[in-house]
């Protein structure tokens, strides 16, 4: 094994330096690369277009600042989705780090574009420690999980509260996740028991975990990553900032695949050396 | 209100069309007692327009028919379903029909209350704001720009509660027939009989890594996961941790635990106190040795990666649930030169632990490793009871797989759960 | 006697909350509902404990003048001073404008984004440092992986855009379909197979824990 950040004689600070540099300059000057709409991308908006206007949704959004660049986006294109059909939108938190950074996404697309009132057209009810068992004590009814709105105003007295009271009142459940708790405890907690219609937004990272359930109908869209939400933003005929993230993502992802080559291409080299330097030996 | 007669309804009262220039029904119950009934309506409805008096354009609706009203199957006893046919009316792209109202009443004559609404096109809805063993009365209110027009009233229909969720059977089979594999095979391994583990390097490599901290005179660091005691990867985490403390106190190597929830962190101290005990050496136990660190994700990342840097383990353990910190974590371990286990059911983390680390346990080899290292009867009674289970698991699956492609849906159907 | 009862205890609840799966009556429900808002309230409290070895172990180290103390007093100012802001501004403590607010905005979301970010560096090190193509399978992997990676971008896309001047026909060889057909298939079997081996593991352990086959969990000392 080598020293602190060497390896093979290589000071791995230099890879660093060009992904910087890779990410940086898109996003300074945007190369506008062709975005295509992958058919995951595609099923969630059509999910979300099918519900009738004016219905109730619950909107998950289960992450923290950490995931604030893939997850925020895609929180705020579904928002305005949401609002432009008239939805009333009760927003929960599962991530004891999350609801600061949920509750800015949600008050600027509710308040900030749509002026909005908040209890009336949207709640966001804010973290409650439990993860599964608060999944599972909702089912008996949000204001009961939440007796207090995340700026503590109690639940049961908001008009909105009033139509949606628990799972059946829901026409759909929009779970954006970051990890745990997240979209997999949301199917197996609430989709699976109470069939509940349901699309995700994930992370890139764990999107191939929740593929499963895309197949199987459980979710009906999913939206993986930056580049799920660019797609979103795409087919809804918005320009976001995860549409001009994605060129800064196109040239990382194709360094680490120059990177895979060069370090295989470079163990090759030298075992043909170390091989041909062996046949030399008397 | 003016109301005129559609329909007779099931106790001879009496479905109604309501003309355009009313609004919906009069108060009951509830709620809704002090409001305006548009008001309520318009706070129940899916519509986002309150359903007031329209311009008398277009004839009110047909009602919706055949409406029934029957305990919600399989539940607490916590709502009615009421179903219906649609209103003739109720075409695609018609938009005669903007929702169904629906109305309930505890005698069949009213006063009726709006209870909740569903959008056009659909013919079910649970009324979930019942009280158990009460009889209710139901009608449907179909409501579009021309008006709306109420049903034939149905009932009394009451909730009740189940003692047995029909539609998990196929769950309580597979429950039942795991505890009998795992019950046999307890028994016969406590009988005697030899079962067969196959090798798992990972695990084997446990002792090789403490070993080499040893000859380096570093100390071991273990993290059980980040995840709390309610994940089941935790639990196995720390069953591990016992053994690993039995073999570093074994070795007088100091172990270090950097733990992110409470709950885990006391059981933590737990299994290291017992593994020095166990050792034979509980003088040696290092109360700091376990720590608490943060729930925070990053925050814990930041600590650990410092005690890699800093303290410089030989032996970096990584056993439970992890995230995206198994890079982060992983990348700086190997930069130090360490000697890395790693093992997650967490099944998108695993290419990242394959990638950076020197063994790795992947999904169910992290379960079994308690029952591999110990070797006792009955933890290995349940591996086995495990394994025939997946025999079975995979034999269903085979079966709906030609069923399916036969046309057959009945294991499908008795497979769904609700 | 110190490890009968939390192994009783453990096993009647464990079996009840499996009851409560497939009974509905109130009679088990509601009490399985009391046990899970019960769970809430002691995972609570866990946090008092959790805080006390924090400040235990940081200041014994201090006072000791143990190697890099220096960081532990910069872990307590941070502890002591999100906990007496927000202590101080009430329970509206999370409203904009407050001081715990601008806290959070100032310091928690730009370290937690760093920290998250550095993600993206240490995948390119790891990429070029260990992912070794020395077997066919590897050799699989990694023709998967790259090509994966270059169609979830639109990158991929466009350096394939030609491919829609061939037959229709030809159309799935664009690598954003390729990449879903690897996605949807080979990495969506894989997954399953692992994710019900994973589960049956979860219930064996479960089982074992519940039937006090599994107890060296709860203490060393009998």
């Amino acid at each position: 094994m080598a020293g602190a950040g060497r390896f093979e004689g290589f000071d791995r600070r230099w890879l660093f330096l060009v992904v910087w540099i890779l990410v940086m300059v898109p996003l300074v000057r945007p190369l506008m690369l062709p975005l295509v709409v992958t058919p995951p991308a595609q099923a969630y908006h059509d999910a979300i277009e099918a519900i009738p206007d004016g219905s109730n949704v619950l909107l998950s959004a289960d992450y923290d600042p950490g995931a604030l660049p893939e997850l925020v986006p895609m929180t705020k294109t579904t928002l305005r989705r949401l609002f432009s059909k008239r939805c009333k939108v009760v927003v929960t938190c599962l991530w004891n780090g999350g609801p600061g950074v949920v509750d800015q996404a949600v008050r600027s697309v509710a308040e900030g574009e749509f002026h909005l009132t908040d209890g009336e057209d949207f709640a966001h009810l804010g973290y409650k420690a439990g993860n599964e068992s608060v999944m599972v004590l909702m089912g008996q009814g949000f204001a009961n999980a939440f007796p207090n709105d995340y700026r503590g105003r109690p639940t049961a007295a908001m008009p909105i509260m009033q139509r949606v009271r628990d799972y059946g009142s829901i026409a759909m459940l929009v779970s954006i996740s970051a990890g745990y708790p997240g979209t997999k405890e949301w199917v197996q907690q609430v989709q699976a028991r109470f069939h509940v219609r349901m699309v995700s937004g994930c992370t890139a990272v764990s999107a191939p975990e929740y593929y499963p359930y895309l197949r199987s109908g459980q979710l009906l869209g999913l939206l993986g990553g930056m580049a799920g939400a660019a797609e979103y933003e795409r087919v809804t005929g918005l320009t976001g900032p995860a549409t001009r993230g994605m060129d800064a993502q196109s040239l990382a992802h194709v360094f680490v695949a120059v990177c895979i080559i060069a370090g295989n291409v470079l163990q090759w080299t030298r075992r043909r050396a170390a091989a041909g330097g062996a046949r030399g030996q008397p | 209100m003016r109301r005129g007669v559609a329909a007779a309804g099931p106790h001879g009262l009496c479905a109604a069309r309501v003309a355009p220039e009313v609004t919906l029904p009069q108060g009951g119950t509830g709620s809704a007692r002090n409001s305006r009934p548009w008001v309520v309506v318009a706070a129940l409805g899916l519509c986002a327009a309150p359903l007031r008096a329209q311009p008398a354009s277009s004839p009110p609706p047909g009602p919706a028919s055949d409406l029934q009203a029957v305990d919600t199957p399989n539940d607490a006893g916590r709502s009615i379903r009421i179903a219906w046919k649609l209103s003739p009316d109720d075409l695609p792209g018609a938009e005669a029909i903007r929702a169904y109202y629906l109305e309930r009443s505890e005698s069949p004559s009213g006063p009726w209350t709006v209870v909740d609404s569903a959008s056009a096109g659909a013919t079910q809805k649970d009324d979930a704001s019942v009280r158990r063993g009460r009889d209710y009365f139901y009608r449907v209110v179909a409501a579009g720009p021309g008006g709306s027009a109420a049903s034939g009233a149905v009932g009394p229909a009451a909730a009740r509660a189940e003692w047995f969720n029909t539609t998990r059977q196929s769950v309580l089979a597979f429950l039942v027939a795991f505890f009998l594999f795992v019950l046999y095979f307890i028994m016969s391994a406590q009988a005697g009989k030899q079962l067969f583990v196959r090798r798992i390097p990972g695990i084997d490599a446990i002792e090789e890594a403490i070993g080499r901290a040893t000859e380096m005179g570093r100390p071991v660091l273990y993290i059980p996961g980040i995840q709390d005691i309610d994940d089941i990867q935790t639990i196995a985490g720390l069953v591990i941790l016992e053994s690993v403390a039995r073999l570093t106190a074994r070795y007088e190597t100091p172990v270090l635990v950097p733990v992110t929830y409470p709950i885990p962190f006391a059981v933590a101290e737990e299994m290291v106190k017992a593994g020095y005990l166990h050792a034979g050496r509980p003088e040696q136990y290092d109360p700091t040795s376990v720590r608490f660190v943060s729930p925070e994700q990053f925050a814990y990342v930041a600590a650990v990666t410092g005690i890699m840097t800093r303290d410089r383990p030989a032996a970096h353990i990584f056993l439970g649930s992890f995230y995206a910190e198994s890079l982060l974590l992983a990348e700086t371990g190997f930069a130090t030169g360490a000697i890395q286990v790693a093992g997650t059911a967490n099944v998108h983390q695993l290419p990242f632990f394959v990638v950076a680390c020197d063994y790795t346990l992947i999904g169910e080899e992290l379960y079994a490793a308690s029952a591999y290292l110990s070797r006792e009867p009955k933890l290995l009674g349940s591996l086995k009871g495990a394994d025939l289970m997946k025999v079975a698991v995979i034999a269903v699956v085979l079966a709906g797989c030609l069923l399916e492609s036969l046309g057959r849906h009945g294991l499908k159907l008795w497979m769904q759960t609700q | 006697m110190k490890r009968e009862v939390p192994l009783l205890v453990t096993a009647v609840i464990g079996i009840f909350m499996i009851l409560s799966f497939f009974v509905p009556h109130q009679a088990v429900s509601v009490p399985a509902d009391f046990l899970l808002q019960c769970a809430v309230i002691v995972v609570a409290f866990g946090y008092v404990l959790g805080g006390a070895n924090a400040l235990r172990i940081n200041i014994d180290l201090i006072s000791k003048k143990a190697p890099n103390w220096q960081y532990k007093v910069v872990l307590l100012i941070g502890l002591l001073t999100m906990v007496v802001v927000g202590a101080v501004e009430g329970r509206a403590f999370q409203t904009p404008g407050t001081r715990f607010t601008w806290l959070y905005n100032q310091l928690y979301v730009p370290m937690q984004s760093t920290m998250f970010a550095l993600l993206a560096f240490f995948i390119a090190s790891a990429a070029f440092r260990a992912f070794r193509i020395r077997t066919a399978e590897a050799g699989f992997l990694a023709v998967a992986a790259l090509l994966v990676m270059i169609g979830r971008v639109p990158i991929g896309n466009w350096a394939t855009g030609w491919v829609q001047q061939l037959p229709p026909w030809l159309h799935w060889v664009q690598l954003p379909n390729v990449e879903e057909w690897i996605m949807n298939v080979p990495q969506n079997a894989a997954k399953r197979a692992i994710l019900m081996g994973a589960a049956l593991g979860v219930m064996a352990t479960g089982l074992r824990v519940i039937l006090g086959i599994e107890r060296s969990y709860l203490s060393g000392e009998e």
